[in-house]
């Protein structure tokens, strides 16, 4: 038995440009243990619902993270419609739906070519990543935005996308996906990638659901759990199953996020299937009554909740959103002890961790 | 199969247009949706400040008794919501950009309108 040392990983780290500190305690190369340390990051936007009113808040909460925009604001205003007792018009919902799901296109695209870059193949990591521009092209065409969209509002959505515009992403997604079938056959096939992924940080079905996993990671360990199946904004009336796989390792959680990038294409086109016309938003009328709400919304993560507390005034009490990084920190934490130093980087990208989120 | 999409991929990377643009040469191309800066018709305004009010990042400053509308355009988050409460339709967005500054003075835009002459603008910006 060899000395045991403590590396530290983080908070800057060329793998993860977000702030994630591990203590790693090591015997030799084999990491023992690890102690995670947040908090480099907090910016306190919770304690702002009490200073913003409801409607202006959106905005705000769209910010918690970058990645998951869309599906921040679409949970917040979900929960104070649910809040106030606002039914959505369908088009709101099918919109919401269409962009929650090119938001997770957009992430999953990027968590892949991350993951390439954290085993070193940097060309992969540029193809993943020009096939995502094509994906923001879109946002910034409907939306107007990148990467904030600023869209969603209590009571509907902003914009309209109309019918032809929807055609024509339909058109443009057949040909990302088309370039991603390629780019998934390296992530699955190549033999490199898998001496990376194979059988590194194996997360078992029992640990996944006593450690709280969530998303992918939970997965990734065979537990066939999607929040999407609650069947909120349009789910419920389009076809599709969580996606599983049993391994529990790094490669199964690949799969199962390249998977679901076509799994997340065909929502899109049957959405623009089934989309109908009418209004994109309700009048809302008066202010979130007291009371609370709690929804649980399904990121590209994995599952968030969300919990408002009204008083009746414009000001909500309290707001609070549980991300899916901190859910996934303890498996990760299981993940560690028995890896080697050098498989860390791909462990702590596998949970696709959002650290600006967890803090907000 | 494999030397089918590597020859591909040559193929595509020799003789297709490539992937990024020639920055400073070649523009960016925007959206009409593009939401870049906002900016304010002051001949429509009626300096009512209700674009200051609900902005969430208080990058706005309305003088009614001055006739000032003033905007921190580095505190601005481009959320368009001012153009949505506007009720006078004086806002809008634009589709470019703000231009990157040195001087920090330069961050505010200050529009000043009056009432019987002809309007008056003084912009403080190198855009």
């Amino acid at each position: 038995m060899g000395e045991r040392t403590i590396i530290p990983f983080g908070p800057q780290h060329p793998v993860l440009p977000e702030p994630l500190h591990l203590d790693l305690i090591l015997e030799d190369e084999k990491v023992v243990g690890a102690v995670p340390s947040i908090g480099f990051v907090h910016r306190g936007l919770e304690k702002l619902v009490e200073k913003r009113d409801f409607h202006e808040m959106v905005y705000v909460i769209e910010r918690v993270c970058g990645i998951c925009s869309f599906i921040h604001g679409q949970g917040y205003c979900q929960t104070v419609e649910g809040l106030m007792g606002i039914e959505i018009p369908e088009r709101a919902k099918y919109l919401r739906t269409i962009w929650a799901e090119l938001s997770r296109v957009h992430s999953h695209i990027l968590w892949l070519g991350l993951m390439a870059d954290a085993y070193g193949f940097e060309s992969l990591f540029m193809h993943c990543w020009r096939v995502r521009e094509k994906v923001l092209d879109i946002f910034e065409e409907t939306t107007g935005g990148r990467v904030i969209f600023s869209v969603c509002r209590v009571g509907g959505v902003w914009k309209d996308i109309d019918n032809d515009t929807l055609k024509r992403i339909v058109t443009v997604l057949k040909d990302v996906e088309k370039e991603i079938k390629e780019l998934s056959d390296v992530f699955i096939k190549d033999y490199t990638v898998q001496k990376r992924t194979r059988g590194v940080g194996v997360l078992t079905y029992q640990e996944a659901i006593d450690l709280g996993a969530v998303g992918p990671t939970l997965r990734g360990s065979g537990v066939p759990m999607d929040m999407r199946k609650l069947g909120y904004a349009a789910y419920g009336e389009l076809d599709f199953e969580p996606i599983v796989e049993k391994d529990g390792d790094c490669y199964a959680r690949t799969l199962v996020r390249v998977r679901e990038v076509f799994q997340s294409l065909d929502l899109i086109y049957q959405a623009v299937n089934k989309i109908p016309d009418g209004e994109i938003a309700t009048k809302v009328r008066g202010n979130p009554p007291a009371g609370e709400f709690i929804s649980r919304l399904e990121q590209p993560r994995g599952q968030v909740i969300y919990y408002a507390k009204g008083n009746g005034t414009k000001y909500l009490d309290r707001f609070r959103v549980r991300t899916p990084t901190f859910a996934n920190i303890a498996p990760l934490l299981k993940m560690l002890p028995g890896s080697d130093l050098a498989d860390v980087p791909i462990l702590a990208l596998t949970i696709d961790p959002c650290i600006s989120c967890t803090e907000r | 199969m494999g030397f089918n999409v590597i020859g591909k991929t040559i193929m595509k990377s020799l003789f297709g247009k490539p992937a990024t643009a020639m920055y400073p040469i070649v523009k960016n191309e925007f959206y009409p949706n593009t939401r870049g800066r906002i900016e304010n018709d002051i001949t429509l305004c009626n300096y009512c400040g209700l674009c200051g009010r609900r902005c969430p990042a208080g990058a706005i400053e309305v003088s009614k008794p001055e006739k000032k509308w003033e905007i921190d355009r580095t505190r601005c988050i481009v959320c368009n919501f001012c153009v949505q409460v506007c009720a006078r339709n004086a806002l809008s967005t634009e589709r470019h950009y703000t231009t990157p500054m040195t001087d920090k003075s330069k961050r505010i835009t200050t529009l000043y309108g009056e009432k019987e002459e002809p309007v008056k603008e003084k912009v403080q910006e190198n855009a």
